[in-house]
């Protein structure tokens, strides 16, 4: 009797509705979308790579073999073939997931910590501070990203962590503009007038009703710039002022490969192959986080 | 009588408008342009007037959330913002209700965290500041039980204006500045709102400002009404004198706007025809001649005083001697 279960329906005590906190909401959003997930999954796999990635690989990826040069994918002893020195590739692709991780995702999180603390700034003094700051980042914004980050290092010297500083340096500027102006629009609401109306001091303010509010736009687009980090680090170790062999690092194996490009190209592209997926994964996470967080 | 609460003298607030690459443009817009007025304690003062007639602006000036750029609020014979009486003083005892319920509402805060923000930042420990805000929340109608942890997005319009006024309320201001607080309510929420917000107002004897564009409301709520055009005081005084004898020509096609329900009340006189003039370049004289049907040359080239006081007209009309022909003869 569909008739009468209608009519029932309504009797059965509604329990209030729990509230749910903003970011659980983003949290069951973010895990009903496949596309979130399979993100999710590829960088799962890369992160215990890069935690145990020298315990899970077959062999030592540092070993060399005359004997065993440029061998194809599948031959003997070498899954996915070896490189120029016989060392197997697919153990250095899985040690080298440690470094090429940290070259990406060091310099963003240096680069959001700074970013967002001069943006925050920047936007909720405004005025002439805003000026400012804007105006010496924006000298930062001139320079092509790759261009600057080729200038910092060089005149840096190489190594891993002039390579991580002059990254950092070419992140902070994109970082700040968004902090910036994502802030100036939140400092305008209502409710931070009317927290300025209860007489709160700006850090309080800052603390309590920007800070919230402006972290997961700056956050998404962090996370947007972890894969153009990868590929920018693999750039300087490809130009020999990053990581130095014969430490496994996908730029640096990409570059000393190039020369076997035509014995054996699918050997060389491998871990070009690796960089592709690890930015289209973060790049998907992006997306789907940005998603998840828009809230209507 | 007593001294007034809160006393406006000469507030003026222009906004610079920016020029452009070749300097052209520039200019100002004199949101509000030398107010003077009392409020009394304990009495509700209904301030109305058309969009773009400087009511809002006058709320963030008596907030202090924006400058002026002359004159000064007085508070209980004290200057604010001088060493007598500083800002974050002067904000516990004077609060406001925002307009728009939602965008008044920190979304990543629940209610009861957003109630006690006002009370932690004036030094209240954190566990009595929820106490107080779970406290208020009960007396503006929203059990704490169901209500403390809900986010802004999951209640209604008229619920989390409630939210709104907890939060004026919660550092037990003497004085609540209620800027278009029911304006975006419908008519039913509207009702019963403004009946919590007169319950409040008997139980902690507070003082509002009562800002609206819609007259009825005005009428039931305020006891005098100041009527404000382009930034001036065109008239003030006792509500019920004002809306039976409205004295300025302004007032009047205000008041002859409002919808009536009683059929022997029909609406006679044209209601304003236009819109207000451009706030960057007001007419000369008194500034709402243009749209006066009783405007005569007079009025182009004399500014009618300023109403002092308690009750007053800012018209020629009234002014003894002005020149307009319906003006009273000047005082032998």
């Amino acid at each position: 009797m569909p008739m009468s279960a209608a009519a029932a329906a309504p009797a059965v005590p509604v329990p209030p509705p729990r509230s749910r906190g903003y970011w659980a909401g983003v949290g069951l959003r973010f895990v009903k979308d496949p596309v979130a997930l399979g993100a999710s999954a590829v960088l799962l796999v890369l992160l215990v790579l890069a935690l145990f990635g020298p315990w899970l690989a077959p062999a030592d990826p540092f070993k060399s073999s005359m004997l065993g040069r440029l061998q194809p994918i599948g031959s003997e002893g070498f899954p996915l073939g070896s490189d120029e020195l016989g060392r197997d590739m697919l153990s250095r692709l899985m040690v080298g997931a440690r470094l090429s991780l940290f070259m990406g995702i060091t310099p963003v999180v240096l680069a959001f910590v700074i970013g967002t603390t001069i943006g925050l700034v920047a936007g909720y003094a405004g005025g002439l501070v805003n000026s400012a700051i804007m105006r010496t980042v924006d000298v930062f914004y001139a320079f092509p990203s790759v261009l600057l980050a080729i200038a910092l290092s060089g005149a840096l010297g190489a190594g891993i962590g002039n390579a991580l500083l002059s990254l950092t340096i070419v992140f902070v500027p994109p970082i700040a503009r968004v902090a910036e102006s994502v802030t100036t629009q939140v400092r305008t609401r209502d409710y931070v007038e009317a927290a300025r109306a209860s007489g709160a001091g700006a850090f309080a303010i800052v603390r309590v009703h920007v800070l919230g509010n402006v972290l997961g736009p700056i956050f998404v687009y962090a996370t947007g710039l972890i894969a153009v980090s990868m590929i920018l680090a693999s750039g300087l170790s490809f130009l020999g002022l990053g990581v130095k062999p014969p430490e496994p690092e996908w730029g640096l194996m990409l570059n000393t490969l190039r020369t076997a490009i035509y014995v054996q190209p699918w050997v060389a592209a491998l871990p070009g192959a690796m960089i592709f997926v690890t930015s289209i994964a973060f790049n998907l996470l992006s997306d789907s986080l940005r998603n998840a967080m828009d809230v209507k | 009588m007593k001294p007034p609460l809160l006393t406006v003298q000469g507030l003026v607030k222009h906004f610079p408008l920016k020029k452009d690459v070749f300097g052209r443009g520039g200019g100002t817009v004199r949101a509000v342009d030398g107010l003077h007025f009392h409020v009394f304690a304990g009495e509700t003062l209904g301030v109305v007037g058309e969009s773009g007639c400087g009511k809002s602006t006058t709320a963030r000036l008596l907030m202090h959330l924006i400058a002026p750029t002359a004159g000064e609020v007085v508070f209980d014979g004290r200057a604010v913002g001088s060493r007598d009486l500083p800002l974050k003083d002067y904000h516990r005892q004077v609060q406001m209700v925002f307009q728009d319920s939602y965008a008044s509402l920190n979304p990543r805060l629940t209610i009861e965290d957003s109630v006690a923000f006002g009370p932690r930042v004036h030094g209240v420990g954190a566990r009595e500041a929820v106490e107080r805000a779970r406290g208020l929340l009960a007396k503006v109608g929203l059990e704490p039980a169901r209500f403390a942890e809900r986010y802004p997005h999951e209640l209604s319009g008229g619920q989390r204006q409630r939210v709104n006024i907890a939060r004026a309320l919660a550092l037990a201001p003497r004085v609540v500045i209620l800027d278009e607080a029911v304006s975006a309510l419908d008519k039913s929420v509207e009702a019963q709102v403004l009946n919590l917000l007169l319950d409040l107002k008997d139980e902690f004897g507070l003082t509002y400002v009562f800002i609206s564009h819609d007259l009825n409301v005005v009428r039931y709520i305020s006891d005098r009404v100041m009527v404000m055009y382009l930034g001036e005081v065109a008239e003030i005084g006792d509500a019920e004198r004002l809306f039976e004898a409205p004295r300025h020509p302004y007032t009047a096609a205000l008041l002859s706007s409002m919808p009536s329900m009683d059929p022997d009340r029909r609406t006679e006189r044209a209601p304003l025809a236009g819109d207000p003039p451009n706030p960057i370049d007001p007419p000369a004289g008194c500034r709402f001649h243009p749209r006066c049907p009783r405007a005569e040359a007079v009025c182009a080239q004399r500014v009618p005083a300023r109403p002092a006081g308690g009750d007053g007209v800012a018209c020629l009309m009234f002014e003894a001697g002005s020149g307009h022909a319906a003006a009273p003869a000047r005082a032998a």
